[in-house]
This record gives structure tokens, sequence and C-alpha cells, in this order.
């Protein structure tokens, strides 16, 4: 079983931490894995994207349009960027947080995170979609995106591993101090 | 063997490694940098890692350690190739004892780069054997086949993956500790006859170089990488040859589909010329993937009229193929649809999304440079004058609304940039921006051109103590090596005196009326005369409690946003503010705004 896996957001999101999370927890299955990410110029406030691919007959570590299994998107206009690569009948996870770029403060640019859900709404077949920042703030810290929005990628049911799953391989790859932390968003049912 | 989760660049590390690695060197450029420091954070002492001062003396440094028969590698961006090709090109000649990989990642796009060049020309024009791998797994063996090929045939090699396989990651086999080689070399054996370049030595060694690469191309029609991968109709007179990332591409298109007869070259050089014929036969036409330059393509065009073949070869050279950019899964598909004559898939477009923001890169928040291009600007403004860039994060200094960099050319070129304007433009004032870890790299010679031939300029040093585009790697400024030594610094204030400037004045670019004050009186003396703007990079030191705005003092004129650009001013609601999470407490701004609105702690 292939799954195409497309984790999109903003620089110092957590998203390649995500990614590595998500591979390790398949490779933990025995199952092929895949990666390429966004690297050097665009990291700082930049899109930052993770194509991860896992499973067998799978040649390059990118994927074309239409083949997302999934889209695990940390912001709406990034979700909606990338959508383009979304499988027909894929599953979209958007955080609803806007950030705007680092630029629009200066040309006075701007857009509206709602125009960019009501777009999903109108293109997605299955959207799921996060307020972020409400779970962070019952969770106690902004630093859980991350994992709150994996725990719900899972929920899905189309990542091929469980929540527990997830835990054990999040142990292997936080530091100590977070790990509790970590397991709680993970296992926060949103 | 066993399975691990490894990037592109890691794995060449590894595998270079597991070859009995002796010596790495290298300087740092995107995508090529994680090669050596995987190296440098494996190392357990018995390998010697240095990020050199250039490319130059990175490859001249790892030549010497395989001439003692040490199994070396120099790693590189195709750019810093450039700088290296003067050694490259010689030690072609005189060649090695010890297996020598010379690592250079070519940037199709360019993501990250100057220019798309393809490092393949470079290995036909020093007459070195290439090697082209395709994913991250064959990164990982071929690297060690590389230095095998070079032991064998005393001869360095260039090893060219580019940016996807660089920075692809993969679940891949890797070998146990107990089943890595060691090398041990036997030490630097005296022979002039050999070891110095002379035009009878490297008239001999031509002869011997065309002949062990007629050789090599027979060898490597053979080498497992090079491979025909069958049709899977028996009919089909079509062909695709293809390399790199993009013979992944081509798999990918091919998948599941009744597919043609496939070329994989992993040796752009020398070209695998008997595999090329046996794959050309009872084909019409061959369609070939390449990113960067058709050289694949010339290789077969030359070989149907060597052997008198009817083959038609379509790819960038007959427009078939797009000549510039990267290669996606979905442009090679579409290459390949259009010349199979597949039926196309009919998308279902999506419906225009909604206008998208431009996360363009920007200078961080609280990044030094910031100011001193600021101050710059300031202590200019009403003067003729004219900014020549240079290669860094300061590269950032051109967007607006600093709009500080005029030129950019290419590491170093700044300095004598400014020379050749001012030399046209007398009544303009020049000024050449250069990091420090450039400045060590390749401005020098052109600092002391610039004094002895009476050049009229100001040089400004960007001192952040780092080399922080491509991930703050030591560089002589640092005093930090490699391989975890605390060594003196070289001065770079002492390096401008020795080199014969009058004038060097070291200033803290965030105390911004004190930085434009130097400015104006710095460049307004003759003679070539610099000012050090020293202040460490924001991503390196513990920030500074963040700046707020009073929001009974701000008139809302975004004096500050218009001025310096910074990400940390962001405008919410209405209203100017500080991101907190952003703002380093660099000060800049509170020095900026001329209602004072802005302050440290005092204004909570």
């Amino acid at each position: 079983m292939n799954k195409n896996i497309l984790l999109c957001g903003v620089g110092g999101q957590g998203i390649v931490l995500t990614s590595k999370l998500t591979a390790s927890c398949a490779m933990k299955k025995g199952m092929q894995v895949m990666s390429a990410e966004t690297i050097g110029m665009a990291q700082k406030g930049g899109s930052v994207f993770s194509f991860l691919r896992i499973g067998d007959g799978i040649f390059s570590p990118m994927f074309g349009h239409k083949q997302a299994d999934i889209i695990i998107a940390f912001e709406p206009a990034e979700a909606v960027r990338m959508l383009p690569y979304l499988k027909n009948d894929g599953t979209v996870i958007v955080n609803t947080r806007q950030i705007m770029p680092v630029t629009a403060a200066l040309k006075g640019s701007s857009y509206n995170s709602t125009d960019m859900l009501d777009y999903l709404k109108k293109t997605t077949q299955n959207l799921m979609i996060v307020d972020g920042d409400r779970v962070c703030h019952e969770l106690g810290s902004p630093k859980v995106l991350n994992m709150v929005m994996l725990g719900e990628a899972i929920r899905s049911g189309v990542l091929p591993f469980t929540i527990d799953d997830a835990v054990e391989s999040m142990k292997r790859n936080v530091k100590p101090q977070f790990v509790e932390l970590n397991e709680k968003a993970l296992r926060h049912n949103v | 063997m066993h399975i691990e989760f490894l990037m592109g660049n890691a794995a060449i590390a590894r595998g270079a490694v597991a070859a009995g690695l002796n010596v790495i060197s290298g300087y740092p450029g995107t995508p090529s940098t994680e090669v050596l420091e995987t190296t440098a954070k494996i190392n357990n002492g018995s390998i010697y890692v240095e990020w050199s001062v250039n490319e130059k003396a990175a490859l001249e440094l790892s030549a010497g350690a395989a001439y003692c028969g040490a199994r070396s590698m120099v790693t590189m961006k195709q750019v810093g190739l450039n700088v290296a090709s003067d050694p490259l090109m010689s030690l072609a000649y005189i060649g090695v004892k010890g297996g020598m990989v010379i690592m250079v990642a070519d940037d199709p796009g360019p993501i990250s780069s100057q220019t798309e060049q393809d490092t393949r020309h470079f290995a036909s024009f020093s007459k070195l054997p290439c090697f082209d791998p395709s994913s991250v797994q064959e990164a990982y063996d071929m690297i060690q086949e590389a230095f095998e090929y070079s032991e064998k045939y005393c001869t360095p090699v260039l090893f060219r993956p580019t940016t996807r396989v660089c920075h692809g990651y993969a679940s891949i086999e890797v070998k146990d500790e107990n089943e890595c080689v060691k090398n041990t070399p036997e030490g630097f054996v005296k022979d002039s006859s050999k070891w110095v370049i002379f035009p009878r030595l490297s008239y001999n060694a031509h002869i011997h170089i065309e002949k062990r690469n007629s050789e090599l191309s027979d060898v490597f029609s053979e080498y497992s990488r090079n491979k025909i991968i069958p049709a899977s109709d028996s009919n089909c007179r079509k062909g695709i040859a293809s390399h790199g990332i993009s013979f992944t591409y081509v798999q990918e298109a091919l998948s599941g589909k009744s597919s043609p007869k496939v070329l994989k070259v992993s040796t752009p050089f020398p070209f695998p010329e008997k595999l090329a014929v046996e794959f050309l036969s009872g084909l019409d036409e061959v369609l070939c993937i390449e990113e960067l330059d058709p050289i694949i393509e010339r290789e077969l065009t030359y070989i149907c009229g060597k052997y008198h073949l009817s083959t038609r070869i379509l790819g960038k050279l007959t427009g078939n193929v797009k000549t510039a950019g990267e290669n996606t899964c979905d442009s090679v598909a579409a290459n390949i649809t259009d010349f199979m004559g597949w039926e196309k898939n009919p998308y279902a477009e999506l419906p225009a999304p909604p206008e998208l923001p431009v996360r363009p890169p920007v200078l961080c928040a609280g990044c030094p440079h910031r100011a001193s291009f600021y101050a710059v600007k300031q202590a200019m403004k009403g003067e003729k004058s004219v900014f020549c860039g240079d290669i860094g994060c300061y590269t950032l200094g051109n967007a607006m609304p600093l709009d500080m960099v005029d030129t950019c050319l290419c590491m170093g070129a700044g300095v004598n940039n400014t020379q050749g304007i001012g030399k046209i433009d007398p009544d303009t004032r020049c000024f050449a921006f250069v990091g420090d870890s450039t400045f060590f790299a390749s401005a020098i010679t052109g600092i002391i051109n610039a004094v002895y031939n009476q050049a009229d300029m100001t040089l400004i040093v960007l001192d952040n103590s780092t080399t922080a585009m491509t991930g703050h790697q030591p560089h002589p400024g640092t005093g930090r090596t490699m391989m975890g030594q605390v060594v003196d610094k070289v001065n770079i204030e002492a390096v401008l005196r020795g080199i014969g400037l009058k004038t060097v004045e070291t200033v803290n670019p965030l105390e911004l009326e004190n930085a434009i004050e130097t400015v104006k009186r710095v460049s307004a003396e003759k003679g070539v005369k610099a000012i050090i703007f020293k202040s460490p990079c924001a991503v390196l030191v513990k920030p500074e409690k963040p700046y707020v705005i009073d929001s009974e003092k701000c008139i809302g004129c975004k004096k500050c946003i218009n001025s310096l650009g910074c990400p940390g001013i962001v405008i919410s609601d209405g209203k100017v503010k500080i991101d907190e999470t952003l703002c380093t407490g660099c000060g800049l701004c509170s020095q900026v705004c001329h209602v004072n609105a802005i302050g440290g702690e005092c204004n909570e």
C-alpha cells in the first residue's frame, strides 16, 4: 500500500520534524520511505513543504499533481497553494491560523483566511479544519501545533499507523522534558 | 547491513566513510554543505575534516592527501568548481595515488545558485570520470564505487548529485561498521617525474588520459549502474534516455504503463558508448530527459552519426524538453505522454484560487545587516553612489525597502566591480559590501588589486562572525575549526591594514547615529578605505527583550516599516505592532522612529 503525504506551511511551524516523525512511524512498520523538502533560502518565513512517500514501488522522493492522499497544512493559504497535488478523493487537514508574509506590512497587501477556507470547502471532499490556536491554548503551548496536526491526520484514518505508533516515534525524536506535552497533543482529540 | 533514513548528502558522507575516507575538505554551498557536516558529526577522530577558506584551497588540500595514498574527498557546489577549476584542470594530468572524489552538487532550477551550469561539462572538459547518482541509495553505493575507480585508475573522479538527490531523504541500506573499509595511507613518496607538472609530463599524460578514457568508456558500458531497461512491449520502436533524479521521474511516469526501452546513464563521462549503441539498435526515436544541459542528447546524436544510425534523437535541442529549470514528475510525465502519443490525462481543473500571499526570503528580524545597509543608505542620501553586493545573506539587502544591492555577480566580485564603475563614473561614491566568510574566501586579492591600482572606493565588511547563509559554518575569523580546536582568529582589520589601507574603522551598526556618521566621514576620504560593521548573526545570539510600540505615542506614519522592512514589525488591526515572537530587541527601529514611540522595557 502506497501513501503520498504532503505537509506544508510556513518556516518555523515544525513541519520538518513532523515529516521525520511520520517517516519514522512508517519505517518502524518496515515500509520503504522517501521524502523531499524545502531547504535553504525559503526557510525563514517562506513557504515550506515536505513530500513524504511510504510504501513499495516508489522511485522518486517527489510526486506530481493529483497524487497526494493527504495534505496536512499548517496554514490555510499554503493548503490552497499545494491543493493541485491532492487526489480527487484525498483528505486535507488544515489549521485555521493565517500567517501573513513578512512583507505584508510593507506592501499593505494582506489576504483573508476565510477566503482560503471557503475555497478549500468548495474544492475538497474530505476537509478537516483544525483551530490550532485554540487547541494549543488548551494544551498550554504554541509549540505543539505539529503534534496536534499529526494526531488529527492519524485519526482521519489515511495514515497507516496509530497514535501509539506516533507517540513511540515522538519519544525517540524529542527531548525528554517535552515528551509528556507532545504526547498530550498527539492524543488530544480535537 | 541495516536500514536508516538518511538525507542524500548524509548518505554520501556515510558512503565515503564506509569507503575508508581519511581526509575531507570543502567550502559550504547549497546544496552540498551537509556532506562535510555529516562527516564531521560521525567522525571518530580518524578523519581530517576542514571547512577551507575557499574551494581552491579545499581541492588542493585533498589532492595533497591523495598524493600520499589517502582516500580524500572535496565538497562544493557547482559554482565553487569555477573557483577550484585551476587545480582541477592540472590535477587531471597529475593524477592521484589514493582514491579522490570531487563532490560537486549541481542545482537545477536554480533553487539557490547564481547559475544553472552543468558539472558534466566540467567532466569532459577536465577529462575526468564523472558519476551521476539518481537516488539516495544509489548515492550511498556509488560514492564507494567512485573511490574504487579513482584508485584503480589513479585519477580523481567527479561525483555530481543534484539538489533533489542531495536534499531528498530515503530509507536505505547502509553497511554496519564491520563491513566498512579501512584505508591506511602509505605517505608521500618523492618522485618529481610524477608530481611536478611540466610540459613534457603533460604531453605524456594527455596521451595516457585519452587512452584511459577510451578504455573507461568500455568499462562503463559494463558498469551495472549504466543500464538498459527493456521495453515491456517488444514491438515498441521508441526509447527514453535519462539520468539522475530525472530517471526516477521517468520510472514514475512509466509505472504501470506499457513502457518503451529506457537507457539510464550514470557516467556521463566517459560516455558508455557501446551500451548506448546497443540501446539505439532497433529504435526509431529516442527522447532524452535531462536536467541542465543536453549532454546525453548530444552524445547520442554523435553516436548516431558515427555508427550511421537513423534513430532520431529528441530532447532539449529539438524543443521536446524545456531548456531551463528543474524537471518535475509532472513535466516528465507530460514530455513522455507527448512523445509516446498517449492520451492526455483529462484533469478536472480546480477553480481559480483566491490570490495567494507571496513569501519572499528576507533578512531575519534583528539581522545586523539591515542596520548596516540602512546606515549607508542614510549617509549617502543625496549623494551619487553605487552599492556593489556579494553572495551571502546580505544579498537579501536588495529587497525593498532597503534596496541596497545594485550589483551582484559572484563571490568577491563586488570589490573590483566598484573599481571598474569608479573609472567610468568618477563622481560616484562606490561601495562594495562583503561578508566575513566571503572576505576570506575571495575578497582579499581583489582588495590588494584595488589598493595598489589607486582605486577610490569604500569597502564595507559585514562581519557577523559566521557563514550564516549556509548554516553557520566556521571560517578563519571565527576562531574554531571543524576538528573542534579553538585557534587564533585571523583579524580582518589587521589584514586590511597589512594590505595598506590607511583608514579601517570597526563600528557596531546597531548604534545607528555613529554608524551613519562613520560612513559619511570615511567615504569622503580618497583611496580605498574600509568600515567593518561588526555585530553577531541574530540567529546565533540569545535575543534581548523584545521592544514594544507605545500606541499612545505612535502616529501610524509607518516610517519603521517603510525604512527597515523588518519582519518583526507588523500591522495588526490597523495598528503598527511588534511581533514579540520575532523581535530580538536589536533596537534599530527605536532609533528610526522620530516620535520615540518604540522603546524597550521602559515602555511596558
